[in-house]
């Protein structure tokens, strides 16, 4: 059977890792490619980055070191971060990514998803939403969560799996940084509305919210974590482990 | 020498650098001497079948194939590169294939229970059916990464390995020096390596 999958996020920034901090046996925390390298040897099934670069040139950086990272890494990369145009997707494919992640592009653009879901195939295009409750309806929030879209989520994120999304990464912002659990109302309402992977993302505070996560909602596919992981606050290994104590399956 | 055959579909970085990783010299060509005089030759591929076989026409690269592996080259397809070396495909219509192993492109969607999704993606453990020797670094529970919403039906005795995803779905394929991956090796972690590694030790005898 398929397993559930465990992704580390790492947000980069002029081609550092920003949050990798206090990192046991690892000497430069911030290196994008040293930290991949120690996920993937951790037991990662995938990685996500994201580029939160503004500058041009952290951009050319930024490829620069997906593709070292490809060059190491051989497990799933996938890409998100100033992803606008097909373009776009093409600089970040040609580098080894092999899903890009849209967000705002796909929100100011909703011929995006089409052009690249029929230039690269769904299972390219992963369509990343922050979701905020507001006035008792899920809204689309943009621009790294600052801005609401006013677009009620779960229809939003239904209309871009009809229009070539193949996945779907799931962000409260709710439950963002507050690591209480995941958003499990929030994500129960996605799942029962699309029918390609659903990646929990945002509340992530112990092993156990895992567990809770696959347990209460098995249609969830994986669970995405940033801080967590890089604080060292849960391993890879020993969350697995759990896991799979707990009858849920995982690679080991 | 390894020959990742290059006709102009899919990105093909991941799987030249797996190479390299597992210390084999390998190389990303359309051309059809350096093909010829490789030692093993991979065909890769994503996206649609009917495309990916004009394409291979197109170029005369369908009749090369056919050839290197009547020579006995070891030849691994990938993906959908897999795929091509079956006999047809009904994605999209009907396609010919390569028809260098028994079998043909089915929906998965014909064969799975409705609730699962489709395609069938991320990371699933190896049935090993028949004993092959890229299987030789794999171990029992072994997972390796697929992303695909077509399988390869009635492959029969040629199937080396399924994968459990509502129902067996053909994983491996081998006939002769011929063999074929659905699942990724370049992005499956160390196991797949460890397939790309047995495959590039390979002679292209069948036994074990």
């Amino acid at each position: 059977m398929i397993t559930k999958r465990i992704i580390p996020c790492l947000d980069v920034k002029d081609g550092r890792v920003v949050k990798g901090v206090n990192f046991l046996g690892l000497a430069d925390v911030s290196s994008p490619v040293k930290l991949a390298e120690y996920y993937s040897k951790c037991g990662a099934d995938e990685l996500v980055f994201y580029d939160i670069t503004a500058s041009a040139e952290g951009r050319a950086l930024f490829t620069d070191i997906l593709r070292q990272v490809a060059e190491r890494v051989f497990i799933p990369l996938t890409v998100g971060g100033g992803i606008n145009t097909v373009d776009d997707f093409d600089r970040v494919l040609k580098c080894g990514a092999d899903k890009v992640s849209v967000n705002s592009g796909a929100i100011r653009n909703p011929a995006l998803i089409p052009a690249a879901a029929e230039r690269y195939g769904s299972q390219c295009v992963v369509i990343s939403a922050d979701v905020k409750r507001v006035d008792g309806e899920y809204r689309v929030f943009a621009k790294g969560g600052r801005e609401d879209t006013g677009m009620e989520a779960v229809s939003w994120i239904a209309r871009c799996v009809a229009n070539g999304a193949g996945e779907v990464v799931l962000n409260s912002i709710d439950t963002d940084g507050v690591k209480g659990g995941f958003d499990l109302e929030m994500l129960d309402a996605v799942c029962q509305a699309v029918n390609v992977p659903v990646i929990a993302s945002g509340g992530a505070g112990c092993i156990q919210d895992f567990v809770t996560l696959f347990k209460a909602l098995p249609k969830v596919d994986a669970g995405l974590a940033a801080s967590i992981f890089h604080f060292g606050e849960v391993q890879i290994s020993d969350l697995k482990r759990v896991l799979r104590e707990n009858g849920i399956t995982v690679r080991l | 020498m390894i020959a990742i055959i290059d006709y102009g579909v899919g990105n093909l970085f991941s799987l030249a650098h797996s190479l390299k990783a597992v210390g084999a010299q390998a190389v990303v060509t359309g051309d059809a001497k350096e093909i010829s005089r490789a030692e093993r030759v991979i065909l890769p591929g994503v996206g649609a079948f009917g495309d990916a076989a004009k394409k291979l026409r197109e170029t005369g690269l369908d009749t090369l194939v056919r050839e290197i592996a009547g020579h006995g080259t070891p030849v691994m397809g990938i993906c959908l590169g897999m795929q091509l070396l079956l006999d047809r495909s009904f994605e999209f219509g009907e396609h010919i294939g390569l028809g260098l192993i028994p079998g043909e492109v089915r929906p998965i969607a014909e064969v799975i229970p409705a609730e699962l999704k489709i395609p069938h993606i991320g990371w699933n453990a190896l049935d090993i059916r028949a004993p092959h020797p890229i299987f030789a670094n794999v171990r029992p529970g072994d997972c390796v990464y697929f992303v695909h919403s077509y399988y390869g039906a009635r492959c029969d005795e040629s199937v080396i390995a399924t994968a459990e995803y509502g129902a067996p779905l053909t994983a491996a394929v081998a006939r002769g020096n011929v063999c074929g991956c659905q699942f990724h090796p370049e992005k499956s972690g160390d196991v797949g390596l460890g397939i790309l590694k047995a495959f590039c030790e390979w002679d292209g005898d069948a036994a074990c």
